[in-house]
């Protein structure tokens, strides 16, 4: 077994600080990745695997945060043990004790993260890891507040999406962007990067909750001023787990834009 | 101004101008011919907004990727991974 598991936690976190103070010193970014889990036993161990792949072969430095919301599957089980693998200060387990939602989630992972930069990104293999050091470099080329990966421009795109999937979401897109015109083609897509202290601003304002949550960010991002960049991203739907688009969710999605509509 | 506003205002000048125009209120005093034309503007107009949305949605729908290539990598790399992680001591 690794031997990060016998150190103990005060040991773990003073050298998490040293290591910090020099990467302040070499001027290195620190990037800290938020990953809200709920029944994701499966899927949690690939994706901090990936994470770390991504982040060794680029050079970044990087913590990873695990917000599981008591999920009964034994994902915090399953946490502890990449913990141990990887060492306490690449992976921070920072669980809550049921399900809270995902803007809690964020605002209880910022809390916890000591980088400057934010990624938010989904646990469920949806997102890859891959295109983080795209989403850094494009943050570094325009010095950007936001970089938001994108579906829907350049070599972006979908996988496991029949056409009536892509109807709905190419649809809802078209609509969303003749009544909020936001200047970002991808607005309800999750996989994104922030300047820590714009994304904390942004938690403040923002109270939609699901795929309009995702939306108001960017829209209170536009009145506020920050620049967004964007990078295609491939979009692989759930290997493992079922997705969900039912009519409810169309429903719901309706009212936040037209909320949104009426009142920014 | 919240974007309902300026949508509702923009819709509003337009209007009055299409009125203006139906009632002939400047007093151009053109034909019958050409009211009709004013007559069915927003007619036009709507149809022409709507073929422009459709034909958008069609040419979004149709450069709308398809990442299997992505997939296979995915699928690659997770088998790649639980070999890994079970060799570093992890239980599932």
């Amino acid at each position: 077994m690794a031997s990060h598991s016998d150190i103990p936690n005060r040991a773990g976190s003073q050298r998490r600080r040293a290591k910090e103070a020099e990467a302040e010193a070499a001027g290195a970014e620190k990037y800290s990745v938020l990953l809200p889990t709920y029944n994701e036993r499966e899927n949690l161990p690939l994706i901090v695997w990936l994470l770390v792949k991504s982040f060794e072969e680029s050079g970044n430095n990087c913590e990873i945060i695990v917000i599981d919301d008591g999920s009964p599957d034994g994902t915090q089980e399953v946490a502890k043990q990449l913990e141990k693998i990887y060492g306490s200060d690449k992976i921070l387990l920072r669980p809550r004790a049921k399900k809270l939602g995902l803007g809690t989630a964020y605002i209880h992972g910022i809390q916890h993260a000591t980088g400057n930069f934010i990624i938010i990104m989904d646990a469920d293999l949806s997102h890859h890891p891959k295109f983080i050091p795209e989403f850094i470099r494009k943050q570094k080329e325009g010095n950007f507040d936001i970089v938001c990966g994108t579906r829907y421009r350049g070599n972006g795109g979908v996988y496991g999406w029949d056409l009536k999937r892509k109807i709905i979401s190419r649809g809802a897109n078209l609509f969303t962007q003749i009544l909020l015109r936001p200047g970002v083609s991808d607005l309800t897509g999750s996989f994104r990067l922030y300047r820590k202290e714009v994304l904390q601003k942004l938690m403040e304002k923002c109270v939609s909750k699901g795929y309009v949550f995702q939306m108001e960010m960017i829209v209170r991002a536009r009145q506020l001023n920050f620049t967004i960049g964007e990078v295609p991203i491939s979009f692989v739907d759930r290997v493992y787990g079922e997705s969900k688009l039912g009519g409810n969710e169309i429903v719901s999605f309706l009212k936040g834009l037209l909320t949104l509509f009426a009142t920014t | 101004m919240t974007r309902l506003e300026k949508w509702m205002s923009t819709l509003l000048v337009l209007m009055l101008i299409w009125l203006c125009l139906v009632q002939d209120l400047l007093n151009l005093g053109y034909s019958k011919k050409f009211h009709d034309v004013i007559l069915s503007l927003p007619v036009y107009l709507l149809v022409t907004a709507g073929s422009y949305l459709l034909g958008t949605l069609g040419f979004r729908l149709a450069n709308f990727n398809d990442c299997e290539e992505a997939a296979q990598e995915l699928f690659m790399q997770i088998q790649e991974a639980q070999a890994d992680l079970s060799s570093k001591g992890l239980i599932l």
